[in-house]
């Protein structure tokens, strides 16, 4: 920051070019918002999917099967025929409350980015072998599954002859059959819980139809070997999920692929404030995916973790659109304001605005939606309990205070995980809002915390039931969607739970 | 002769030959590259640092444990003073932070106020008790039950692998010569005086031989027929955390010593995470590198009694090290009773790292009374360019770096925000391997543990050493990381079914450019 660097600006700066940012970028620009620039680290978009060669993306979005780099490629070039741009080879190491972005690249050195909103579409990172602790050496020939499925697939090269893997997501699911096919023998897929934590589709298809056995309820209990990995010890765990000593068994491999979990990569929001969720790993949103600073916006992996691709777009479209409200907004405030030139609005300065003429310039926004926003709190800064969650907070915390850059201070009501539900997406809901991905209906996606069979899906507000939608089998890999009509919803404080009970 | 191997049968006059390349022969290297000799350090693994001096606590301890009168109880308080110049000289991340032994219970604060007395004599330097009160306000982290504290102010933490590698450059820098790969096969006697030390690549010729060989310091000696001490590892696991764990601790906490070791310390590492450890069991395996269930247990129920909000679940990392402890109760350091011109720096456990600056001063004491020649050189440099860290920078020095060097734009490891030039720097400083790297460069020590940076880094280290990718090694021979180039398992087996993924090139991302390969979902593989 400082003076160092570069400057430039841009009406929407999209963090990360996965299939989550690619979508922010497309409906931003349809949208109307200006300049559009995408933000990628990597040498090219695409985000994870130019190494998930696999078909199994866009059968909801296109209704057609295509391979991880074809899905990409359709929103590369949808990006590109909007007016998109893209850095590349540019990582992002800063961003501000007050909407600035720092990111650094070898062709264009440091450079500074005044935004009209920002979207993160970051995606998540993998959990490493050390999170586990597992007993034994530490020889090369161990990976996490993401990572081998790089180097296989992109650096194109082999990685053993026989491997285990431990943990059943989808990423080691697609790996067993990926190594299987390059020549490697896959000896097990070992998966602590007793239940797979993949999509049921690729526990068949990645597994059964290559005879590749799946040890559910076991685990890897001791890694072997000093320079390359020689073999582990794999054993059933007891109800404490602690290894069963005189139960292991020795399989000999010089691959070990560790599938055991993801975890949203939200270092830079962490360390600019924005409020995470606990169950999700990723920031709190509102249905129009925004965070709790004002302006930023988030989408994809970053939010919680998807299953499918598909939900990742839809995600990345709605933060998109909103992003480019948000930033028509600060513009119109912002030569409203008669500062030339300046484009960034500090977060004191916005929520001072919006305390003060908040439903004017909603109006005024150009382009950005004429909804009826209803002032709360005690002025600005305040920070109504019901927007974090935790009552107290003390007033001037700065985030989450309920303003919005897309349409000053508005109501936000909550949306809770009940029974058997882990997390909830969005967490809070604009009242009276009709954007939210879908005009009148507002999409809530959950995941349930234990696997289940012949259940409802339940949605309620104030001891009424809004929605009850039935499943005849519910599991923690694979993502639930409800859909509620908005003018159900419950206005004031009101807070929405959605729970997962038995028939 | 920086960095190159010796080729076969290469013969290399030396002064001085000093085996093993960890703190302790490093710091011995440095020291004698004050004066005018022709220095070789000679390590088998393929960089300095891969020993016990790369997995221990980091800890450079006040003196206050050692009984008076011992070696470790002088050498380790006097190389506990010298740290601040020689972590200032050669850029070491170094900290005094303190070190804090806590009593749990009445009985447990005699053993304290022994401890207060021996480390008096010993001349540790502001020694103090504190109360139970004293000793909260000092770290609120501290568990209630705590009822009194010994705290020592020079107590501090460091960078062990950094500097056992600043002490290796700075002696090569200074016309030392490092020979890595190289393990020492046999020492040649010539009229029960040493002539020469060989390896499999090499002869070196020389008077001087200095036994600094860690774990295998005992055999070492063998080599030369003296068979006077025995080395008896004793391992330790330790556990590293997550930084967003923040600081739980200020100083190091130690609980009061166990009859072999100082106990199960809660560490504040000199890079911001806590490390907790380490455990102190006897093992025959000198290779014994194993961590375990009942050691990860031991860590964290005598970690948590102390600070109990230290938690496994925020690991990201483990290892363990081997204390080479032996025959006898201290350091060995002594010229050989065998064979003249050998001198043994044997046995050097903890408070080693600590002593190390120390050891080195002594072993130079030791050759010039046994007969080297000494004269100062004039030239010497004690000090060691700092390594540019990128993520230390400001703004402002980080755009002007990247505007110098467009390497420095390329962010290799996203935990630790390391770039690309810090990365090929390292490799130009003696990184060799992906552990190498890490290291010194902190590339893949973050959270992820390398997930993100391991693909980028295996590629620089190819192109820099100029091997192809396949050749890579985690921390040398025996351990590559992807042995076989792409394909390689299915031309060497037609026979195995080639089954039904659609593929497209390696890293293209063509919309229409999938090539189809089979069909899908055929028969399961046929596996031989
Ligand atoms: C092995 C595997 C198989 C899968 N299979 C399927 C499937 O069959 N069908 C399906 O529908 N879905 C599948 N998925 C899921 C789908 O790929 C993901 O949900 C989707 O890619 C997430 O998109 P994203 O944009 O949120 O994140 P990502 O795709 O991870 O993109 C995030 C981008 O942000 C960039 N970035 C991060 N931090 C920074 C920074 N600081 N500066 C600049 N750039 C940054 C990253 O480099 C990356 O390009 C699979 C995923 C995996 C890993
Ligand atoms: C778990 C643990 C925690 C510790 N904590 C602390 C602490 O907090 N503070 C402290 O002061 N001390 C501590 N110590 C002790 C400290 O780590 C050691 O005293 C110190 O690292 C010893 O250094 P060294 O150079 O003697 O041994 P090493 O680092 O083992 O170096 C010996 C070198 O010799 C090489 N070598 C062996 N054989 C040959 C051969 N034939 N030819 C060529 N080279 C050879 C080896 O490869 C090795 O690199 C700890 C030790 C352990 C195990």
């Amino acid at each position: 920051m400082e003076s160092a660097g570069r400057h430039t600006h841009a009406d929407v700066v999209v963090i990360g070019g996965g299939p989550a940012g690619l979508a922010a970028a497309v409906a931003a620009r349809r949208a109307g918002a200006g300049r559009v620039v995408i933000v990628e680290r990597d040498v090219r978009l695409g985000g994870i999917l130019p190494q998930c060669i696999h078909a199994g993306f866009g059968v909801k979005w296109f209704g057609e099967e295509l391979t991880g780099p074809e899905y990409a490629g359709r929103f590369v070039k949808q990006a590109a025929d909007a007016g998109a741009e893209s850095m590349l080879e540019t990582m992002v190491l800063e961003i501000t409350r007050d909407l600035r972005v720092v990111a650094v690249s070898p062709r264009d050195g440091l450079v500074m980015v005044e935004c009209g909103a920002i979207v993160l579409a970051m995606g998540c990172r993998e959990r490493p072998r050390g999170a586990l602790a597992i007993p034994g050496t530490r020889p090369a020939g161990i990976f996490t599954a993401g990572t081998a499925q790089r180097l296989v697939n992109i650096e194109g090269v082999v990685l053993g002859r026989r491997a285990v893997i431990l943990g059943s997501g989808d990423v080691g699911l697609i790996m067993a059959r990926r190594l299987t096919l390059e020549g490697v023998k896959v000896e097990a897929v070992v998966e602590i819980m007793s239940y797979a934590g993949g999509l049921a589709r690729n526990i068949q298809q990645c597994l059964r139809d290559f005879d590749i056995p799946l040890y559910l309820g076991h685990t890897v209990s001791r890694v072997h070997g000093r320079d390359r990995l020689e073999g582990v010890s794999v054993a059933p765990v007891d109800d404490r999920r602690a290894p069963i000593p005189d139960k292991e068994w020795f399989i000999p491999c010089d691959t070990l692929l560790l599938s055991v979990g993801l975890i949203p990569e939200n270092e830079l929001s962490a360390a600019c404030g924005i409020e995470l969720d606990p169950a999700t790993g990723g920031p709190i949103v509102t249905d129009e995916m925004e965070t709790s600073v004002p302006g930023i916006f988030a989408c994809g992996n970053v939010v919680h973790v998807h299953d499918l691709v598909d939900h990742v777009t839809e995600d990345g479209m709605v933060a998109g659109e909103a992003a480019a409200a948000a930033a028509a907004a600060a513009l119109a405030s912002a030569s409203g304001a008669a500062t030339a030139g300046a484009i960034a609005v500090t977060t004191a300065a916005a929520g001072a605005m919006a305390g003060a003429e908040g439903g004017a310039r909603a109006k005024g926004g150009a382009g950005a939606g004429t909804r009826t926003t209803t002032m709360t709190g005690t002025g600005a800064g305040a920070r109504p309990a019901h927007y974090s969650g935790r009552a107290g907070v003390p007033a001037g915390e700065g985030n989450g205070d309920g303003t919005s850059r897309i349409s000053g201070t508005r109501t936000l009501g909550e949306i809770r995980p009940g029974s058997n539900v882990r997390y909830v997406v969005p967490q809070r809901f604009v009242q009276g809002g009709e954007r939210g991905g879908g005009g009148r209906t507002l999409t809530i996606s959950l995941r349930p915390s234990e696997p289940a069979e012949n259940v409802v899906v339940e949605v309620s507000a104030a001891g009424k039931v809004l929605r009850r939608q039935r499943k005849e089998k519910v599991r923690p890999g694979e993502m639930l969607q409800v859909n509620i009509d908005r003018r159900t919803l419950p206005s004031g404080d009101g807070v929405v739970t959605v729970s997962i009970v038995s028939r | 002769m920086q960095g190159t191997r010796a080729t076969q049968s290469m013969t290399v006059k030396a002064d001085v030959a000093i085996i093993g390349a960890g703190v302790v022969g490093a710091a011995i290297a440095r020291e004698l590259a004050r004066y005018d000799l022709r220095v070789v350090l000679i390590e088998r693994e393929v960089e300095a640092a891969f020993g016990t001096s790369k997995a221990n606590s980091g800890v450079v301890h006040a003196g206050f444990h050692s009984t008076p009168g011992t070696l470790k109880a002088s050498l380790c308080v006097q190389g506990n003073a010298m740290f601040d110049d020689i972590a200032g000289e050669l850029s070491v991340p170094f900290r005094r932070n303190g070190s804090l032994m806590v009593a749990m219970s009445t009985d447990e604060v005699g053993v304290l106020r022994e401890h207060f007395e021996q480390g008096r004599r010993n001349g540790v330097p502001g020694l103090r008790l504190l109360d139970a009160d004293e000793a909260r306000k000092s770290e609120p982290g501290l568990a209630p039950e705590v009822v009194a504290a010994l705290y020592a102010p020079t107590g501090g933490v460091v960078c062990p692998f950094q500097l056992t590698f600043a002490l290796v450059e700075n002696a090569v820098a200074n016309g030392g010569a490092f020979m890595a790969g190289s393990p020492v096969t046999s020492i040649h006697l010539r009229d029960g005086r040493v002539a020469a030390v060989e390896t499999p690549e090499a002869i070196i010729e020389t008077a001087w031989v200095v036994n600094a060989a860690g774990l295998f310091a005992d055999r070492i000696a063998a080599m030369a027929g003296d068979e006077s001490f025995e080395i008896r590892p004793r391992k330790g696991e330790e556990y590293l955390l997550d930084k967003r764990v923040g600081s739980l601790v200020r100083s190091t906490v130690f609980p009061v010593p166990t009859a072999v070791s100082k106990g199960i310390l809660v560490i504040p590492t000199v890079d911001g995470n806590i490390m907790v450890g380490p455990t102190a069991e006897d093992t025959r395996d000198r290779l014994d590198l194993t961590t375990t269930r009942a050691g990860f247990e031991a860590v964290f129920a005598a970690a948590r009694r102390m600070v109990p909000s230290v938690s496994p679940r925020d690991i990201i990392a483990s290892f363990a090290g081997l204390r080479a402890a032996c025959s006898e109760d201290d350091f060995i350091i002594r010229p050989s009773r065998v064979a003249r011109g050998l001198v043994h720096v044997a046995g050097i456990e903890s408070p080693g790292l600590t002593a190390a600056p120390a050891i080195a001063r002594m072993v130079a004491e030791i050759l010039r009374e046994e007969g080297l020649k000494m004269r100062a050189r004039r030239a010497f440099n004690p000090v060691r360019p700092a390594p540019v860290r990128f993520a230390h920078l400001s703004r402002a020095q980080q755009a002007r770096l990247v505007a110098s060097d467009p390497a420095f734009g390329r962010i290799v490891c996203r935990c630790e925000t390391v770039t690309e030039a810090e990365v090929v720097d390292a490799i130009r400083r003696g990184a060799r391997t992906v552990d190498g790297v890490k290291l010194r460069t902190r590339a893949g020590m973050g959270r992820c543990q390398g997930g993100f940076c391991l693909p980028r880094v295996m590629k620089i280290l190819s192109r820099e050493l100029g091997i192809p990718v396949e050749h890579v090694t985690k921390r040398g021979p025996g351990s590559v990381i992807a042995p076989y180039p792409a394909k390689a398992l299915l031309r060497e087996s037609e026979t195995r079914s080639t089954g039904g993924e659609r593929e497209v090139p390696a890293g293209t991302m063509a919309e229409s450019g999938a090539r189809v390969r089979a069909g899908f979902r055929t028969a399961p593989a046929a596996r031989g």
